[in-house]
């Protein structure tokens, strides 16, 4: 470190070079200024994402042009003699999104159901039970369960899981919503282990020894005060899950099956929003109802995951306000 | 008071201290067992395949044979460039945020709020976005303008899908350089403009040579991101099938994880090509697992370190 700063210093101690000093701040001044601006970018992205994404599923409100093939209404009303149907692909196409809804919220509920119990116990297990040693291999190794890219898990689900799970549920549909949702749980779960973990971890630990002084188990410690403590927390554990699961496209559309179907069974095929558009986008005419309907679906999923983030976010923050931590 | 301390004078644990240890530590080896039966499964049916014709060669008779050495050329020229642009990006965002925002400034609480959303944009919007803005406006702007409406850019290209990539892991940038930059102690700073440095040469002989370790540790992960996406580059640039590999900015490519879709997805037989599908998955795992497991080292022993410092 000595070097660095001895070398850092002569640069701007010979002040008998009054240009030398000029030069010297309009370096700084511009530097800032590119650093500044650099830094939009991130805001940039933001604004163009809501704008250009926002520009291609308006015409599925306003355009009359689009109205023709599909109205707003006929997006979530039943079609007359079919019902709620997707198929964008026939003599007389049919937008009806629902199906893709109730595929989305199938998968995602299916997912949560399996995530949520194993992260929130992992996360106990690493804050508060687990040996010192032992902790720093299990969060490094659940970090890396992150890092599988999710088409790997997607082919997994496909080769393997499916197989498991026809075997042990006797299902009829080799791909399912259950297969995608266990799917899902892979990239998931360390989403709301790493959340859950952080709240467990903002909780002083004024807190642990106050309830053991006064005579409480450590069952009683975690359940009446640390979990109730951390509780917000772990609620927003639960939520950024959620927005992780409903805009996870690679596993679905490997380990669903893909077919449009409304009802409420788990064995049978299913399609999501995000499969959708990665099935569909790149066959579609550009400018057609059909690539505008695919990117209001598009529209409907950033906003929602846009609101779900924004909740989780939010809790978190007056959390660790509340509790005090940094 | 430390924990340590307060489980030193706990009582011995009951029944029901012992049911919850029981509970909760099944639920982690669970989901550890998840990291091992997807690794082992990879491995044990891609390890046969790998060979150094599977590397080299291009795929043959319909993709049924053959190597996937396009689909590694792709990636890798796919996550150079987006690197090229993220990273750099990402560190001025990250010293602007640490070194110059003034505390309350509202610029750059949205510049944070903006981080944080950004990593929630499920990766298929970005691949609108990235069909919607760079291809059809900008791309096509160019072509207008430069190449009398021949599509020339405004077409998926190896350009525009490194760019959405370099925006979906610009926050994985920002995050990792931000918390190295905060790791560096206030007297260094003070002590460097103290000997006469501008705030300029501070940040950069000073503060970013500290928190170097930080920095590639957010880089690494970026790549490791990139490499592994697909969703965000299936309608801007990759291909099914290419008889060359991509030599210029507006060429098409081929990847490793849009490989293993489409193989996964459109063979009529899977059996034929299941092989070259779990060669696939491996060489693709391999490439962000390890750079994984680098950057998870990195950043354990470079939080411990700051541990020590504090």
């Amino acid at each position: 470190m000595a070097s660095t700063m001895t070398t850092a210093a002569p640069a701007t101690s010979r002040p008998s070079k009054p240009g030398l000093v000029r030069r010297t701040r309009w370096v700084e001044r511009i530097a800032e200024g590119l650093v500044l601006l650099v830094s939009l970018i991130s805001i940039l992205s933001v604004l163009l994402i809501l704008v250009f994404v926002g520009k291609e599923a308006l015409p599925v409100l306003f355009s009359p042009e689009v109205h023709k093939e599909v109205t707003p209404g006929a997006l979530i009303l039943p079609y007359s003699g079919a019902g709620y149907m997707w198929q964008p692909v026939s003599d007389v196409p049919k937008y009806n999104i629902l199906p893709l809804v109730a595929g989305t919220l199938k998968v995602t509920l299916v997912a949560l159901f399996v995530s949520v119990p194993l992260s929130v116990g992992a996360a106990v297990y690493v804050c508060e039970f687990a040996p010192k040693a032992a902790r720093e291999y299990i969060k490094p190794a659940i970090e890396l369960l992150a890092g599988i890219p999710s088409v790997v898990i997607g082919f997994f689900a496909l080769i393997v899981l499916a197989t498991w799970v026809q075997r042990v549920f006797g299902v009829e549909h080799r791909l399912n919503a259950l297969v995608a949702g266990f799917g899902l749980a892979f990239a998931v779960c360390p989403v709301i282990f790493s959340v859950s973990e952080d709240a467990l971890r903002a909780v002083p630990d004024s807190y642990r020894t106050a309830a053991l002084a006064l005579g409480s188990t450590r069952s009683q410690t975690l359940l009446r005060v640390i979990l109730p403590a951390a509780g917000p927390g772990i609620a927003a554990a639960v939520v950024l899950g959620f927005g992780r699961a409903i805009g996870e496209t690679m596993i679905v559309v490997l380990a669903s099956g893909n077919a449009a179907l409304l009802d409420a069974d788990l064995g049978h095929s299913t399609r999501t929003i995000t499969a959708t558009i990665a099935q569909e986008l790149g066959e579609v005419v550009v400018g057609s109802a059909h690539y505008h309907v695919l990117f209001a679906l598009g529209a409907l999923l950033f906003l929602s995951t846009l609101g779900v983030n924004l909740v989780g976010e939010r809790i978190v923050f007056s959390m660790r306000r509340r509790l005090g931590g940094p | 008071v430390t924990a340590a301390v307060a489980t030193g004078v706990r009582r011995r644990p009951n029944a029901a201290d012992r049911t919850l240890i029981g509970l909760t530590g099944l639920a982690t080896l669970i989901i550890l067992a998840m990291l091992v039966v997807v690794l082992g499964d990879v491995v044990i049916g891609g390890w046969s395949v790998l060979s150094w014709h599977f590397l080299s060669e291009a795929p043959r008779d319909g993709m049924t044979k053959g190597g996937i050495f396009p689909a590694i050329f792709g990636t890798v020229a796919l996550t150079l460039l987006m690197t090229i642009v993220a990273v750099p990006a990402g560190v001025a965002t990250a010293v602007y945020l640490s070194e110059y925002a003034p505390a309350d400034s509202r610029l750059a609480r949205a510049i944070r709020v903006c981080i944080a959303n950004l990593a929630g944009v499920p990766s298929i919007v970005f691949g609108l976005f990235g069909l919607g803005f760079f291809i059809a406006t900008v791309g096509r702007g160019i072509d207008d303008l430069a190449f009398g409406g021949q599509p020339t850019y405004g077409k998926p290209s190896l350009i525009w899908a490194s760019l959405t990539l370099a925006i979906l892991t610009l926050p994985v940038v920002v995050v990792s350089t931000e918390e190295a930059l905060k790791a560096v102690p206030r007297e260094l700073r003070d002590g460097s403009l103290a000997l006469g440095a501008t705030k300029f040469q501070t940040i950069t002989r000073v503060v970013l040579p500290q928190a170097l370790g930080g920095i590639m540790t957010g880089g690494i992960l970026a790549v490791s991101r990139g490499a592994g996406e697909v969703a965000p580059i299936m309608f801007t640039g990759a291909a099914y099938f290419l008889p060359y590999l991509p030599t210029h900015l507006n060429d098409q490519f081929m990847n490793l994880g849009y490989h293993v879709y489409v193989l996964a997805t459109q063979s009529p037989d899977v059996d034929r090509t299941k092989p070259l599908l779990y060669g696939t998955v491996l060489v693709l795992l391999l490439l962000t697992f390890m750079l994984n497991i680098v950057a998870v080292v990195v950043r354990a022993r470079f939080r411990k370190r700051m541990a020590a410092a504090r």
